[in-house]
């Protein structure tokens, strides 16, 4: 059975005023929140234990808040030119938003490298690895699991510009709701980086 | 449907195996969860011989096994036909990992979920077909991969279902195979659950509000939600521990631990109270992931077979939502022992006795049901009818749980696995069984043996009874559940006849089973055929042919009314469905 | 949420303006974790401009000001909870956390 079956794919429905991908994406956004919440809790929990003067200072951390920032700005320029994909789907435009949809993959590519080349390369290197204590276990586990969601993110984005675009033609208004939905997820990614740099970069 | 040419086109595969029609769906599931239920009981049938006669050679399978894996793995693990401390750890853990992730969860939200749950509301199909074949087939893998574990150096995961760090961030290879595992049966629960939820809120016909929704579609509304939001935390905690053994980071591990005389050669910094924690955020919830559906098939048989609305409809659906809203603040009454300070555990023991008031409304109004109607004693509505004291028996064993000053007494003895076995042997398993003859009709066209049913039912009611009720005596005497010789203690050998008894009881409710898978199998080839409605019931599942085509409903339902509508005074028929409109 | 082109071109304009927002504060939020307020203070001062870089990013770009379905709202308030509670309890129970001093006044 295709999808375009079922009812609600496309139209709202009436009652919840969505249609099925939205409202999908949306309860699929809440079990990431309580997946990072996982982490987050944990990261807590030991913060708050940990023994006095056992959690890395500033200087033991070795994490600067130039690369952070700097992709930190990666992150949110990159929100921009999403739901600017989208608002220019909306407008009927679809080579500027396809235009768009490339930049922002290239930021989140770039985002990645930075992480990889500067980051954990480096670390790595001088030996800072993930069983060098308690918060460079966490620092390596949540960023790599939010790298995971980044490197997601761009497999879906290329999908879109490449063979799912076709869809464009025979259903724009199902392809703008799935780059809504892509948009949404983009958003939350970059909405956990919004928490994790002051955590793991300035609060030590 | 418009695609109804689609089913005949279809090759085999797309129609069988990566079928995405929620039904082919549900029935893969169901069988799967059957298939893993009977092995995660021969692994405890397995465990109840070294309980009972420790040290002597296992009959049939002392030979069989070493024969099947080798010289040097019956040299490590089954000596002299005798299975050793860690294999019987072994079969332990994937014993309860199996029964709740891979046999019971599956089974009654995946399986009956997926298959009745689109046929009550009247929806065409799930909301997302593709991605119900996808969490079917990631579960599949799951599954796989935990049986796999078992042929990893030093055997499959031994640290308990609930892999307690440290011992299971120091354990053999397996638990990092129960891990990985773990992570994709976490991805199906998740990816299923928003299926649900969409499906539920999106697909109902015509007319079908939401209080007319049959109170099994509540029930799974409720533990999708329990398991949206409950379920990615385990999945966190997942991670972090695979980070402990494989990166050899230290979430979990204190400083300066020490294993066997060993310091461990972690930086330390970890918590094990952490892992506990993130586990029971899932796993209290999950308690009632396990109930809340086995209620709803419980309660869909008891409305039809005793020919009366549900009492209290409205104050069940109620109770179910409050119930799934309070299992998130009552996980800690599992870790009374772990010296979290007794504020805490005074504000979660008063959490756990709030908990049991809407456990003990819904079983009281299905109760009260019952009450003056004209019930049938088919094998479905036995198995219903036990569930109610089974399921009682589970839950007021529980209280004494929930209260931290009984609790240290009581926790990790036989009495807690007496406790959590009637809740769910008995109790949701015995509902999966009542919904498998229930259904078994809509979904095969033909109808079960009442005969086989009926000597299924009294002899796994008896032997399951002779299992669990012993239990109680052990644990009050204060037997550890971990044991694998309690004759090592004084009073543990004075209880080893009820041991003996109980592995007497596993082994009858085991050859019990063979009603079961008889009926199953000879009533698909030779049972008598069955009508599209054949309980005279009223939801819209009875509605569709039996068994349903492609696409369900040959002309999509209008609802008209609520979802127990039986025995309406000046009605021809004792019954009302949902989508007639007129008598 | 559905809207005329108009709307959307009033809308981009929104997405700038809150992109601007979201720069400064994350200038902010480095400038503020070099000036010691005390280890807490800091902590709690990053939280706020965090969250509410966070608020902007789910109210504007994900179009959570303009929603009115009720669903998605009760899926949030949900999470909200079942998120606090998953960071407030585990960490009332951490070692050397004063959590018997805390709740000692409750009686």
């Amino acid at each position: 059975m295709s999808a375009g079956v079922l009812p609600y794919t496309v139209e709202p429905h009436p009652v919840t005023g969505l249609y099925s991908g939205k409202l999908g994406t949306w309860l699929f956004l809440a079990s990431e929140v309580m997946l990072f919440g996982g982490l987050f809790s944990a990261y807590i929990l030991l913060r708050v234990g940990a023994p006095e003067g056992t959690w890395p200072t500033h200087e033991e951390a070795h994490l600067s808040w130039k690369i952070g920032g700097f992709n930190t700005l990666l992150l949110i320029i990159s929100s921009v030119t999403m739901v600017m994909a989208w608002a220019n789907l909306k407008m009927n435009n679809f080579p500027k938003a396809r235009m768009y949809l490339i930049v922002t993959v290239i930021l989140a590519s770039l985002f990645l490298t930075l992480k990889i080349s500067l980051e954990y390369y480096p670390h790595w290197h001088d030996g800072l690895k993930p069983s060098t204590n308690v918060f460079f276990g966490l620092y390596y586990t949540l960023t790599a699991l939010h790298g995971l969601h980044i490197f997601g993110g761009i497999v879906v984005m290329l999908y879109f510009i490449g063979p799912g675009a076709g869809l464009w033609k025979t259903n724009p208004e199902y392809y703008t709701n799935r780059i809504e939905c892509t948009g949404l997820y983009w958003h939350f990614v970059d909405l956990v980086w919004i928490f994790l740099f002051p955590i793991l970069y300035l609060m030590n | 449907m418009s695609d109804h040419d689609h089913s005949h086109d279809q090759g085999f595969l797309r129609k069988y195996v990566f079928s995405i029609d929620h039904k082919v769906i549900g029935v893969q599931y169901a069988v799967t969860a059957l298939v893993f239920l009977f092995f995660g009981f021969c692994l405890m049938m397995m465990m109840r011989w070294q309980l009972a006669y420790p040290g002597q050679s296992m009959p049939v399978l002392g030979e069989l096994l070493p024969s099947l894996f080798g010289k040097e793995w019956a040299e490590t693990n089954m000596g002299g036909g005798v299975m050793s401390p860690d294999l019987y750890n072994s079969l332990g853990a994937m014993h309860g990992t199996i029964m709740i992730f891979l046999g019971v969860v599956p089974l009654i939200v995946g399986g009956f979920g997926n298959y009745v749950m689109p046929l009550q509301i009247g929806a065409p199909d799930m909301s997302f077909p593709k991605l119900n074949m996808m969490s079917y087939w990631v579960y599949f893998m799951g599954g796989m991969i935990m049986l796999a574990s078992f042929f990893a150096p030093g055997g499959a995961a031994n640290s308990g279902w609930t892999s307690y760090a440290p011992l299971s961030v120091t354990a053999t290879q397996g638990q990092t195979w129960w891990l990985v595992g773990m992570i994709f049966l976490i991805t199906s629960s998740l990816l299923g659950s928003v299926n649900f939820i969409v499906t539920i809120f999106h697909l109902r016909a015509k007319g079908m509000t939401m209080f007319r929704m049959p109170f099994f579609v509540w029930a799974q509304l409720v533990t999708a939600f329990l398991l949206l939001l409950a379920f990615p935390p385990l999945e966190a905690a997942g991670a972090l521990q695979l980070m402990d053994r494989v990166a050899g980071t230290s979430f979990f591990m204190p400083q300066g631990l020490v294993v066997s005389g060993v310091v461990q050669e972690y930086a330390g910094g970890g918590s094990p109270l952490l892992w506990q924690h993130l586990f029971w955020f899932l796993a209290h919830p999950e308690v009632y992931v396990l109930i809340l559906p086995a209620f709803g098939i419980i309660t869909e048989i008891i409305a039809a077979n005793t020919r009366k609305p549900i009492w209290g409809y409205r104050t069940m659906v109620y109770s179910v939502v409050f119930l799934g809203f309070t299992s998130f603040i009552v996980w800690a009454h599992h870790m009374f022992i772990t010296g979290m300070g007794t504020s805490i555990s005074a504000f979660f023991a008063t959490t756990t006795m709030i908990i049991s008031i809407p456990s003990v409304i819904l079983l009281t109004c299905l109760l009260i049901t019952l009450y003056r109607g004209s019930i049938r004693f088919n094998t479905a509505m036995l198995f219903a009818l036990s569930f109610l004291p089974m399921f009682a028996i589970g839950g007021l064993t529980g209280l004494p749980l929930g209260l931290p000053a009984s609790d240290i007494a009581l926790h990790d003895t036989y009495y807690i696995i007496g406790h959590f076995h009637y809740v769910v042997a008995p109790g949701t398993i015995f509902a999966a069984f009542a919904g498998v003859y229930f259904w078994f009709p809509k979904v095969t066209g033909r109808m079960m043996s009442e005969t086989l049913g009926k000597l299924h039912w009294i002899t796994s009611l008896i032997a399951i009874n002779v299992v669990f009720m012993p239990m109680f005596f052990q644990g009050l005497a204060g037997i550890s559940r971990r044991l694998y010789d309690q004759r090592l203690y004084s009073w543990g050998d004075a209880m080893q006849g009820w041991t003996v008894v109980s592995s007497w009881g596993a082994w009858a409710l085991g050859l019990a089973q063979i009603f079961f898978i008889l009926n199953f199998f000879l009533s698909i080839k030779f049972g008598r055929k069955a009508s599209a409605n054949p309980w005279d019931a009223t939801t819209l599942e009875w509605s569709a042919p039996s068994p349903p085509p492609h696409g369900n409903f040959a002309k999509v339902p209008t609802v008209h009314r609520e979802p127990y509508e039986y025995s309406v005074p000046g009605m021809s028929k004792d019954y009302f469905p949902q989508n007639v409109s007129e008598a | 949420m559905a809207g005329s082109d108009a709307d959307i071109s009033k809308h981009v304009k929104m997405y700038l303006g809150v992109f601007a927002a979201l720069f400064l504060c994350t200038i902010l939020t480095v400038a503020v974790s070099t000036v010691h307020l005390g280890h807490t203070n800091n902590v709690i001062v990053a939280l706020v401009i965090a969250s509410f870089k966070a608020s902007l990013v789910a109210l504007i770009f994900m179009h959570l000001k303009w929603e009115s379905s009720k669903i998605i709202w009760i899926t949030l308030g949900l999470c909200a909870i079942a998120f606090s509670i998953l960071m407030i309890v585990p960490m009332l129970t951490a070692n050397g956390f004063p959590a018997s001093t805390v709740f000692s006044t409750w009686g």
